[in-house]
């Protein structure tokens, strides 16, 4: 696709043999990326592979023992509940913030007075980072120095301080709520784009035409926002299946382990346990899983028939 | 009488319209300003609950001070994730511009192939390749360093900053450097006196960018850096709250997550229409 870009004219022969040499040049720009990616994601992409078939601890010699560690996967009851909680946990927090987004998405979309302002308040959160979000809701969610217990306590609502992070379903909702509050921004923005690159007079035609706001919003509306649609969709999918921070520092990975996410068991596999071959092959799972789901996207987000 | 119905009908739907705005914004402002607030309490009524948000017996920075007594200091850690942050946003602007500027004006061997492999380090997570990172920094002798962490951080940084300035120089016309070369100017001048004007508006994006994923990038940070002498500001306050120090001291975490999100607002807030355009950008394309 960038060759199309780059197009030459055709030279007279002793000058492109001199353009020819200029055009080697562009290897030294390029080469400081190419050689970061080789060093930090190419070479460690080959090695996850060839650690999945060995046996290797921190210390000491590693020995190779073929699909040995995808076999003890196969029996890891505790790593397929990670991934079902993981699964479990995206679909919910992806159905609810939508639910919060989209309407921020109408809400911000047409401008009139203070809009510009909403935006940047409802964004706010989501340039917080998810370590610096996490800690600053474990202390609003404490049940002694916190605040949602106590002021629930004050208010008469609850007869005694409740713990929300004692057992899985307020503990669960809990996060949900707190990731909710961090990305709803990030999402609402995506989908405000979407929204806004559909024609005004497609949407008048169609009420001269005698649509209603529920037709519109069906013929016109969620069409034309497909792509939109499915990159916001595979934002917040993508981002949900590599959950760690949450759950790591509001939760442990508790109660009872019950909120361990895969990322969380690859952690624990290979930094508490330093199984590095073992996390290694745990590591291949997770990749083959998100890379079919970057080919469901590329399928998602293809240009419409017709345009390109 | 009608058009007075119609006004107030309108009114209505105004006030509604704005209080909606109002209390929305309220709830998403509400646990920054919560934090904030309570972090300037002294360190006794940090301890409460946090009920009104703001300091009743007096402001203090207490908290402040308390934090910086915990293990190696709140300062040594602010002072990793500065250096760990505006690295990361020196060395990915210079690596992506040259990139960019590459890919967009020269014509090489394996330049499609090239492109696409860093483009699509986007498809893997970073996450699943944290140990072989691990081992190969031990190799580089760059094992808990900070500078090795940068390395990664910049690498995380390439595909959408490189993505960016090539659009960005793409979209440079070519009579503006032919031009300039007919004036005699070489490669690098022409990239660093003609072209990087042109493309400024691109460069401030992906720094923001850059610095918001090095700031607050918690993972590889937790994983890598082993010394507390080399903890970035998530690293350290996790520990704290965990309560590797002893007794968790609220008033101190108030205090640390404050210094963590005060500099992402206020960058953000004051060059907001770069990281929109950012986000654009990437939701485009």
């Amino acid at each position: 696709m960038s060759s199309i870009t780059t197009a030459a004219t055709p030279a007279p022969p002793r000058a492109r043999k001199v353009a020819s040499r200029q055009q080697w040049i562009g290897l030294l720009y390029v080469a400081p990326a190419v050689a970061l990616v080789v060093v930090f994601f190419l070479i460690p992409l080959g090695m996850t592979a060839w650690m999945s078939l060995h046996n290797w601890p921190l210390m000491g010699e590693h020995s190779f023992i073929g699909l040995g560690n995808y076999v003890a996967i196969l029996r890891d009851i505790r790593f397929w509940n990670a991934l079902r909680f993981t699964g479990y946990y995206t679909v919910i927090v992806t159905i609810a913030i939508f639910v919060v987004a989209f309407p921020l998405a109408l809400f911000v979309e047409r401008p009139r007075p203070l809009t510009n302002l909403y935006r940047t308040m409802f964004f706010m959160p989501a340039v917080v980072g998810f370590a610096s979000a996490s800690l600053l809701w474990s202390w609003l969610l404490n049940v002694d120095s916190g605040l949602f217990s106590p002021a629930a306590y004050d208010l008469g609502l609850i007869d005694r301080k409740f713990n929300l992070l004692a057992t899985f379903q307020p503990a669960f909702w809990s996060i949900i709520v707190m990731v909710v509050w961090k990305v709803a921004g990030f999402t609402m923005i995506i989908l405000m784009a979407g929204l806004q690159s559909i024609p005004q007079d497609l949407q008048e035609a169609a009420v001269i035409d005698g649509a209603g706001p529920f037709a519109r919003f069906r013929a016109i509306t969620l069409p034309l926002m497909r792509r939109t649609l499915a990159l916001a969709l595979i934002l917040s999918v993508a981002g949900s299946i590599l959950a760690f921070d949450q759950f790591y520092i509001i939760l442990r990975g508790g109660p009872r382990n019950q909120t361990l996410t895969a990322v969380y068991w690859i952690f624990n596999q290979s930094f508490v346990s330093f199984k590095l071959g073992y996390g290694a092959a745990l590591s291949m799972v997770l990749l083959v899983v998100l890379v079919a789901l970057s080919l469901v996207q590329l399928w998602l987000l293809r240009k419409p028939e017709g345009l390109d | 009488m009608a058009q007075a119905a119609s006004r107030n009908r309108k009114l209505l739907a105004r006030i509604g319209e704005h209080s909606t705005g109002i209390i929305a914004s309220v709830l998403f402002a509400a646990p920054i300003v919560w934090a904030v607030l309570s972090a300037f309490k002294p360190a006794a009524e940090a301890r409460q609950p946090p009920l009104p948000p703001w300091p009743t017996s007096g402001f203090s920075l207490e908290n402040y001070a308390t934090l910086n007594s915990f293990g190696d200091g709140l300062w040594v850690s602010a002072q990793n994730s500065i250096y760990v942050s505006v690295m990361t946003v020196v060395l990915s602007v210079a690596v992506s511009v040259l990139a960019g500027y590459g890919f967009s004006r020269f014509r090489f061997p394996f330049k499609d192939l090239f492109f696409i492999l860093i483009l699509s380090t986007i498809m893997i997570p970073f996450q699943s390749i944290l140990t072989p990172i691990f081992l190969v920094l031990t190799k580089l002798g760059l094992h808990n360093t900070l500078t090795g962490l940068v390395g990664v951080y910049v690498t995380l940084q390439l595909p959408f900053s490189i993505f960016m300035m090539r659009n960005a120089f793409d979209a440079v016309p070519r009579e503006i450097e032919e031009a300039a070369r007919m004036d005699g100017a070489s490669n690098l001048t022409m990239l660093l006196k003609v072209m990087l004007p042109l493309v400024w508006p691109g460069v401030v994006t992906i720094a923001l960018f850059a610095f918001l994923g090095a700031w607050n990038e918690f993972l590889a940070a937790l994983v890598l850096m082993t010394d507390q002498s080399k903890f970035t500001l998530p690293v350290m306050m996790t520990a704290l709250q965990s309560g590797r120090f002893g007794a968790i001291d609220w008033g101190a975490v108030q205090a640390g997550v404050t210094v963590m999100m005060v500099p992402c607002l206020i960058l953000f807030l004051a060059l907001q229409r770069f990281y929109i355009r950012g986000l654009m950008a990437g939701a485009v394309k």
